[in-house]
């Protein structure tokens, strides 16, 4: 650990804020590349709302599906922020510093594409109006007598959605602050009137920092909670529908949980390597951030993958007919079992076999394509846990019906990968996505101990 | 006497330590002068004085407000809207408690942070005295003191090691 050198802090607001003062030249390029297939997407979701749900591949019995699957998928994505900020946080790993902004913001914009697919899953997106303009930021329809079903998991599922994100966010902002300080002491105009209001007034005394120390430890322990509540509750969406039996699984929410920290993780180490690369940011992102991150994502996939054999396991055991008849779908059936096996390929035994070695581990190539494998993987997962259990026959089905996406569920699908990727690089462009004080504090507590006749870096750690 | 601020600038973390050791010795209230930095020192790095806060009372007091928020709007609107599923009774606690949890901890975290910018003393719509190369790396030390006692505050800066010293204009 600790390959770097540490850098003066004139020198980290140059490279760390290089993204925000100085645009690079394929920057608007790669956004109206990006925008152009969100619009697409925005364009399809148009054309299901003007057609009709019969646009998408959706019918009986398998009313979820493309939707669904990248609403659950983006969750899961979403939960890399907390489980890298927070707990690293909380057990002081040094490696974070660099990791933890891109992360949380990542939740902030996956979270927000999830809850656009329920939205446009409904097929009637404008009945949300009823929801904002009856009592703002309150789901109550109290003008109308209508009242939300609490026993719904799909009502448990908002809320902790909603608490998630509102959490995420405030984390995010709270954590800008001492860069927003430096922000506005390097900008002129328009910006530094912005940065200026943004900043509060913040000087950097020891009772501020004192109290944004403290801020990231208290909130990592408020978060952690939600963090696994949510995708607890996620899974119960499924766990909890009475009709659909295949998914009455009482491991459901530890192996989303386990499986979307898996994602997230994965998805996090991707970003982390294409901003290195594209911001230049080398000294900062180092090969041993990308070494621990691949080393946590073996014990991470581990855990995944044996939640996911139980999973299978308690399946067989139970010996349900609905049971047998979901897992026949997913084992014998093509092209099911062809998915089947580039799922757990992909997401267990291709990139731990890759991140077993340390030059693997430190090689950007293998490890972005470890990371990308793994989250097509996570992908499939829930699309074979949703789709097979909803096309297999059940009573009083009068259709008898598989699922094929259709294109304009294609394009959404495919526009949320755009909406993530844009707003990320939107918000480079205007925020610092690596913490400048993190990383300068990270400087400040390096130093060197002597142990007989070698040095050793060492780093001075408050309790 | 008006009181007046004055910002020594060292570019060295020692030789601003030494410089809060001098203003101690020559009887400037702890709570007159300051310590501005780009980035976390480890606590007491200048001597500086230890810092109190309540920050731990907002999330309590979030959470309490959530929770009776929580258990009003589920109770509630179950009572509200009387509909009996399976037999089941219609003030269903399980899903009570997951709702309620999840109103609970947004506002223990919603509170944590007014707590933490208001603890902060934040927003400050003057900022006073300050100094641009402090976020560059210079450790700022943030004087206020009577009129008179300036130029030694001044004298005490520059012995200890100051860079630059800026004043208000």
């Amino acid at each position: 650990m600790q390959e770097g050198r540490v850098l003066p802090a004139r020198q980290i607001n140059r490279d760390l804020l290089g993204s925000i003062l100085y645009s690079p030249r394929w920057f608007w390029g790669a956004v109206a590349v990006l925008g152009l297939i969100v619009m697409g997407g925005f364009a399809a979701a148009g054309l299901m709302i003007n057609q009709g749900m019969g646009v998408t591949g959706l019918n009986r019995p398998v009313m979820w599906g493309f939707f669904i699957v990248n609403f659950v998928f983006w969750i899961g994505i979403s939960h890399a922020g907390v489980m890298l900020s927070a707990i690293l946080r909380l057990s002081k790993a040094e490696w974070r510093r660099p990791a933890t902004r891109a992360a949380e913001v990542l939740t902030v914009f996956s979270l927000m594409t999830a809850m656009l697919m329920p939205l446009i899953h409904t097929g009637r997106p404008w009945r949300l109006v009823y929801w904002i303009y009856t009592i703002p930021f309150i789901p109550y329809d109290f003008a109308r007598g209508i009242w939300p079903n609490i026993r719904s998991p799909l009502v448990w599922d908002p809320s902790a959605v909603y608490t998630y994100l509102t959490s995420s966010i405030l984390f995010v902002l709270v954590a800008l602050i001492p860069d927003l300080a430096v922000l506005r002491d390097r900008t002129t105009g328009l910006p530094h009137k912005i940065y200026t209001v943004l900043a509060m007034g913040w000087q950097g005394n020891p009772r501020q920092w004192k109290l944004q120390i403290i801020a990231g430890v208290l909130l990592s322990a408020l978060i952690l909670p939600v963090f696994v509540s949510v995708h607890s509750i996620v899974s119960w969406d499924f766990g909890m529908a009475i009709a659909v039996k295949p998914w009455h699984s009482t491991i459901f929410a530890p192996y989303f949980v386990v499986g979307a920290v898996h994602s997230g993780v994965s998805a996090v180490a991707f970003v982390m390597i294409i901003l290195r690369w594209i911001y230049g940011w080398q000294d900062y992102i180092r090969h041993e951030h990308i070494d621990a991150l691949g080393r946590l994502l073996i014990v991470v996939a581990t855990g995944w993958f044996y939640f996911f054999v139980m999973e299978v396991i308690f399946g067989f055991y139970g010996r349900e007919a609905d049971e047998i008849a979901f897992r026949d779908f997913q084992i014998n059936q093509p092209p099911w079992n062809l998915w089947f096996i580039f799922f757990v390929g992909l997401t267990y035994f291709l990139p731990v076999a890759m991140w077993l070695a340390s030059s693997w581990r430190r090689n950007l190539w293998l490890m972005s394509i470890a990371c990308i494998s793994v989250n097509i993987g996570m992908w499939l997962e829930r699309f074979l846990i949703i789709i097979p259990a909803l096309a297999e026959k059940q009573l009083f089905t009068f259709t008898w019906y598989t699922y094929a996406p259709s294109a304009v569920e294609i394009t959404i699908v495919a526009a949320t990968f755009a909406l993530v990727s844009m707003l990320m690089l939107l918000f480079a462009r205007v925020l610092p996505l690596i913490p400048l004080y993190d990383v300068k504090e990270g400087d400040i507590l390096k130093t060197e101990i002597q142990i007989g006749r070698r040095t050793v870096p060492a780093t001075f750690r408050e309790d | 006497m008006a009181v007046r601020p004055i910002l020594g600038l060292f570019e060295d973390a020692n030789y601003a330590a030494e410089a809060g050791d001098a203003l101690k010795e020559a009887n400037i209230p702890e709570e007159d002068y300051d310590f501005l930095t780009d980035a976390p020192y480890p606590e007491g790095a200048f001597g500086e004085r230890e810092e109190r806060h309540r920050l731990y009372v907002f999330p309590l007091v979030g959470a309490l407000i959530g929770l009776t928020i929580g258990i009003l709007m589920t109770s509630m609107t179950q009572m509200a809207y009387p509909m009996v599923q399976g037999g089941k009774p219609i003030m269903s606690l399980p899903p009570m408690a997951v709702v309620t949890y999840e109103s609970t901890m947004l506002t223990a975290i919603v509170f944590t942070i007014i707590g933490i910018v208001f603890e902060s003393r934040l927003p400050k719509t003057k900022q006073g005295l300050y100094d641009t190369r402090i976020t560059e790396g210079y450790i700022g030390v943030l004087v206020n003191v009577e009129e008179d006692e300036l130029q030694r505050v001044y004298n005490i800066l520059t012995q200890a090691g100051a860079v630059d010293i800026v004043r208000d204009q």
